[in-house]
């Protein structure tokens, strides 16, 4: 009884620390790599990066590229996230919604992208309409999967508490179905844009006279690597913004949710 | 204290299920007539078709044959005028204690201050008023089923049908509910069907006491429950209440015996 909990020095140390001190660990390691003779060949060292992205900047050839993809993305995401609302619904609510279409999703769930651009450019040609289109599929199918799943777990207590409450149907939908399966639609937006920028990547690289995809494939010709990993980088730097408004609109619409 | 209309008439229902093992008989004709302003426990071991029951007079279930009136109206669906408090409590849990309470006023038209004005009085009643922001997550089990049965009694149903309310509670939030619920009750008359595990909690609440008896689920016996009421925690220690547990205990574990053949 007498002896104090002993607090460990690390567990001491505050969340923010830890985030400093892994990146600057990441910084280091990179420019130890870079240094080596192997490692020199692909990654270029942080200062030539970030000189590239300062001259790219300037010269305003940097804009264009994350702008066009940004474009790509989120109309890609968001024409996803409208259609797979309605169908995760009617899947959740109608079985025969669900028989037809279920096996379909699955069976396209599971082909990557890259396997059905050839048949988009054919049919939508090598513009904006293809890329969007790729991008369109692959997160509406992960967006689909995982509403669905949120509307099947409606509890059906709740659904019979607004019932003898005097709801209809269109009451139980709106005031019901949907609030209850809001944390499932914010976990396949997440989900979705992730997917989507995977994909807009993959779909770039295929041809695009711009983008960021579009940008490193072209810099791996030159042989430009700090072009290649500036690239990479402002994608992860893209995912991680996504990531955070999607946190911050779970944090505003599903606070009330019990935790465990 | 009841009035002498019937409210609620059961008139002999069936409900059969169909499952792997074939056909299941839940209930197998069930006639029963509640009065106006009548409390009823039924009690009975698990599987004896309780809540099947319940569901049917709420119009959630529809009986395979035979009808449920109320009011000499046969139910079709669910409707305001039966208000329902489940075990688990079945709070909107993205709603905070006043818009559920105000969820069943807010559909029946009644809107803005009116509607919070209401929900409030309910929840006065309830003694939660100043949780009325909070949401169902900040609450314990014995708030939310206050919550519950306050959001039953905003919308003022003429009959209360209660699935084992307190089941989920301990001991002491239990009793405590339990006096509450006669209070509002004298307060303000419903007709209630209290389904219930608990034989004294059938007793100290009800004027009749329904024994069920096990699947096929049938009306072994209905007791009549003569103790006056405002009763009390102390009324449990009165000779009558004992006697009327000892004999209703006895018919129910007869069935449970029943179950486990």
């Amino acid at each position: 009884m007498g002896s104090k909990k002993k607090t460990s020095f690390l567990s001491q140390i505050p969340a923010k620390a830890w985030m400093v001190l892994s990146v600057i660990t990441a910084f280091l390691l990179w420019i130890v790599i870079a240094s080596t003779e192997a490692g020199g060949v692909i990654f270029a060292e942080p200062w030539e990066v970030f000189g590239k992205l300062v001259s790219k900047l300037q010269d305003g050839t940097l804009w264009p590229h994350i702008y066009i993809s940004l474009f790509r993305v989120i109309v890609g995401f968001l024409c996803g996230f409208v259609a797979s609302i309605p169908i995760a619904f009617l899947m959740g609510w109608y079985a025969p919604v669900r028989n037809l279409v279920a096996p379909w999703i699955q069976f396209v769930r599971n082909i990557p992208p890259l396997a059905y651009i050839p048949l988009v450019i054919a049919g939508a040609g090598v513009g904006e309409k293809a890329k969007i289109i790729v991008i369109f599929i692959a997160s509406f199918l992960v967006l689909v999967v995982t509403i669905y799943q949120g509307v099947c777990n409606v509890d059906v207590t709740l659904i019979k508490a607004a019932r003898v409450l005097g709801a209809t149907d269109k009451d139980i939908f709106f005031k019901v179905v949907i609030p209850a399966s809001t944390p499932f639609i914010l976990v396949g937006a997440r989900l979705g844009l992730s997917t989507s920028l995977t994909t807009l990547v993959a779909a770039e690289l295929t041809g695009a006279s711009k983008g960021l995809g579009m940008m490193i494939q072209k810099a791996q010709g030159y042989y430009d690597m700090a072009t290649v990993l500036m690239g990479i980088l402002i994608i992860g730097i893209i995912g991680l913004t996504f990531e955070q408004i999607v946190r911050f609109l779970e944090r505003k619409l599903t606070g009330w949710q019990e935790t465990m | 204290m009841a009035g002498d209309n019937v409210k609620v008439k059961i008139d002999n229902v069936v409900k059969k299920y169909n499952t792997r093992k074939g056909e299941m008989i839940a209930l197998n004709g069930v006639n029963l007539e509640i009065k106006e302003n009548e409390f009823i426990c039924v009690v009975g071991p698990s599987g004896c078709g309780k809540s099947t029951l319940l569901n049917i007079i709420a119009g959630l279930l529809e009986p395979t044959s035979g009808q449920v009136l109320v009011d000499g109206k046969p139910v079709e669906g669910p409707g305001p005028e039966r208000g329902v408090v489940f075990q688990q409590y079945a709070l909107f849990p993205w709603l905070t204690v006043l818009k559920n309470v105000e969820f069943g006023l807010k559909l029946k038209g009644v809107t803005g201050e009116q509607a919070t004005a209401e929900a409030m009085k309910y929840l006065k009643m309830v003694q939660l008023e100043q949780f009325a922001n909070s949401y169902p997550k900040e609450l314990s089990g014995g708030m939310k089923q206050r919550v519950a049965i306050a959001r039953a009694y905003a919308v003022n149903p003429e009959v209360l049908l209660m699935d084992e309310p307190f089941g989920a509670l301990d001991a002491q939030t239990r009793t405590q509910l339990q006096s509450e619920l006669l209070v509002t009750w004298e307060q303000e008359k419903k007709t209630c069907f209290f389904i219930t595990h608990d034989v004294d909690e059938a007793i100290i609440l009800a004027q009749k006491v329904i024994i069920m008896s096990a699947r096929p689920g049938r009306i072994k016996e209905i007791v009549d429950i003569n103790i006056p009421y405002p009763r009390t925690q102390e009324t449990k220690m009165s000779p009558e209440f004992l006697e009327l547990k000892n004999y209703i205990w006895s018919q129910v574990y007869q069935e449970y015996l029943e179950v486990r053949k």
